[in-house]
């Protein structure tokens, strides 16, 4: 049995060898299937893990608290009230699993150095920030308590505000006008890269919420945000829930009315993206395998005239004695092999095709075994399916008129 | 009934269609053969004498009648037991050749080795021998279209004769051929009678070519017309 079954891989390689251009033309469809759907399940799972990465890296179990009712587009924020500094206040002290609080106020503001100036978001907070956002100071030093209560004109800057306005040397000490008041640099903060949304984490300032307030938002109590980080170990659900009656009893929202503000937990957002992509890596995938299955149709017409053209060499083998199992085996294993074969360039491709597009795209390569493995064998697959009836075509003539024919 | 006969056909009618459009090939045939006979079937075309040859060929079955090959019932047997008797037993020569095309000689002669499942070692070497037998070491490596018709028909006695077969069944093989190449491969055939003891079975229209074999079977309208044997030279 081995025997017959290597003989006819043998006499299927054969085969293949002598239509060497045309068995790589009609194996193309089975190429191309297989590669794009590697290479679309491959790149969403880099998708998956570069959003979770991302999301990692603004803080762990970290919650964001917004006026208004929903996250997401149509977000209804109107006439819901922003937060006061006495709400920080008031949970920090009445909610004991919170490692810090931090308020923000921010606005998208002109920074204007020496003859360079450039747009960046520019936000009032805490050193809490520090803690709640996982920020790493990369040189001069946090904002001191009296600056924080006075409100002092001092600003930290990210990795690519000082990319843009200070390309050499050391900012720290030196002034940046913001708006329209001058800021003196004390801190540096280190590089996080691209966020998840694609928009650049580092390109931020940072300065005292009292100085935002009073010199940019013109409004010395409001904040827009909150930032609420999780002491270790901590489950994010109750907390939420603890924040939430809080914050109803603090704005004195009656029994059946809406909250007017929501708390997020990144976790959750992060769930929430990484399963958008992968219903769209499922979905790729799927319209993936449909050419899959297109490319297994052009291997069936090819075996269909395959057999039609070789009817004389198909009647000296039954004229020899080939059997009609044989003949059907052989034709068979043939198209296995050819599409099998199709499968493994397949491969090769989407591995190129990745390696190119996650460099690109900068995104992790992740090789996956199981979708290569799964292509494979799906590959094989269509070569019996759509090699089946062709083969069986061959295995049932008649040697004579086989033999006969022109 | 011969008893000693290596084939006996008794009564063979072959039919092809049916009802009104039913075509009667052959009408009831008798034919011993022995071991070792060189036999040419001549015949006009319509005569029957391929369609006997397809039946001794074991490549169709008979419509009725009796068809002992080695005391098998080859009437009874089904069309891939037909096969595995071609397989073990018969040799086939054609008049187109019939090789496979951009395979090399070697590889077309090892074909029938490949169906009996031969090592690799002993095929390519069964095959070569084979080649040597008809006078083409050498040419092992050529395809198909790089032989004359002469060599090609060689290649194909090779193929037929590598399984070391009782019979070689040959139709028209001179047919495609000019007379000096058609000479050769009949002194091709009749050394492989003579010395190997191979039975051959050929159909041919060219008396010249049927004055090579021992008997002549002369085939009109289906059956067996004249039967003449002739002494050895």
């Amino acid at each position: 049995m081995t025997q017959m079954l290597l003989n006819a891989l043998l006499l299927a390689l054969r085969a293949i060898r002598r239509n060497l251009m045309r068995s790589f033309l009609t194996v193309l469809g089975v190429v191309i299937g297989v590669a794009a759907v590697i290479t679309m399940v491959t790149l969403g799972n880099g998708a998956t893990r570069m959003v979770s990465d991302q999301i990692s890296s603004l803080g762990s179990n970290l919650l964001i608290l917004r006026p208004g009712q929903r996250l997401g587009p149509g977000r209804d924020s109107a006439g819901a009230a922003n937060f006061k500094l006495a709400d920080v206040e008031a949970i920090k002290a009445q909610i004991p699993a919170l490692k810090a609080v931090a308020p923000v106020v921010g606005s998208s503001v002109t920074l204007v150095a020496g003859n360079q100036n450039w747009q960046s978001q520019v936000s009032g907070t805490s050193n809490a920030y520090f803690v709640a956002g996982n920020w790493q100071i990369a040189s001069g030093r946090q904002f001191e308590e009296d600056e924080e209560a006075a409100g002092k004109a001092v600003c930290i800057i990210g990795a690519t505000v000082k990319k843009q306005l200070f390309p050499r040397g050391s900012p720290i000490g030196d002034e940046i006008r913001v708006k329209n008041f001058t800021c003196e640099i004390i801190g540096v903060l280190q590089g996080k890269g691209q966020g998840a949304m694609g928009q650049d984490q580092d390109d931020v300032v940072l300065m005292p919420i009292r100085t935002a307030q009073r010199r940019l938002t013109g409004n010395a109590t409001d904040v827009s945000t909150l930032m609420l980080s999780l002491r270790d170990g901590v489950v994010a659900d109750p907390v939420m829930e603890q924040v939430r009656k809080l914050m109803r009893e603090r704005r004195k929202l009656s029994e059946n009315a809406d909250d007017d503000f929501n708390v997020m937990d990144t976790k959750q957002i992060a769930e929430t993206l990484s399963g958008t992509i992968r219903t769209m890596t499922a979905l790729l995938g799927a319209v993936a395998a449909v050419s899959l299955l297109v490319g297994g149709i052009g291997i069936m017409n090819i075996m269909l005239v395959s057999v039609t053209e070789r009817t004389r060499e198909i009647g000296i083998r039954l004229a020899i004695g080939a059997l009609e199992h044989e003949v059907l085996l052989q034709f068979l294993i043939e198209a296995v092999a050819l599409s099998a074969l199709g499968g493994l360039v397949g491969i090769v491709l989407a591995l190129f095709v990745c390696l190119g597009l996650t460099a690109l795209m900068n995104m992790p390569f992740l090789f996956n075994p199981g979708i290569n493995l799964l292509a494979f064998v799906f590959s094989g697959l269509i070569g019996i399916v759509f090699g089946y009836m062709p083969a069986r075509r061959a295995a049932r003539l008649d040697p004579i008129v086989a033999l006969r024919f022109e | 009934m011969n008893d000693g006969a290596l084939i006996s056909l008794r009564g063979i009618t072959k039919t092809y269609g049916q009802g009104a459009a039913a075509f009667q090939a052959l009408k009831g045939v008798d034919l011993d053969i022995p071991q070792g006979q060189f036999v040419a079937i001549m015949g006009p075309s319509g005569s029957g004498k391929s369609t006997a040859l397809n039946i001794l060929g074991c490549l169709d079955g008979p419509t009725s009648g009796a068809f002992r090959f080695k005391d098998i019932a080859v009437e009874t047997l089904s069309r891939n037991q037909r096969a595995l008797l071609r397989r073990h037993y018969l040799g086939f020569v054609f008049q187109g050749f019939n090789l496979l095309s951009r395979t090399s000689a070697q590889e077309n002669v090892e074909l029938p080795l490949l169906y009996r499942g031969a090592e690799t070692t002993q095929r390519h070497a069964a095959a070569c021998e084979a080649l040597a037998q008809v006078g083409l070491t050498g040419w092992e490596r050529h395809t198909p279209a790089e032989l004359s018709g002469g060599q090609q028909q060689r290649v194909a006695i090779a193929r037929a004769i590598v399984t070391r077969p009782l019979v070689l069944l040959a139709d028209e093989p001179t047919g495609n051929l000019d007379s000096q190449r058609g000479h050769e491969i009949m002194d091709l055939l009749v050394s492989l009678n003579r010395e190997q003891g191979i039975t051959v079975i050929m159909v041919t229209h060219e008396p010249e070519m049927a004055h090579y074999a021992d008997r002549v079977v002369k085939f009109v309208d289906g059956l067996v017309a004249s039967d003449e044997s002739k002494e050895r030279t």
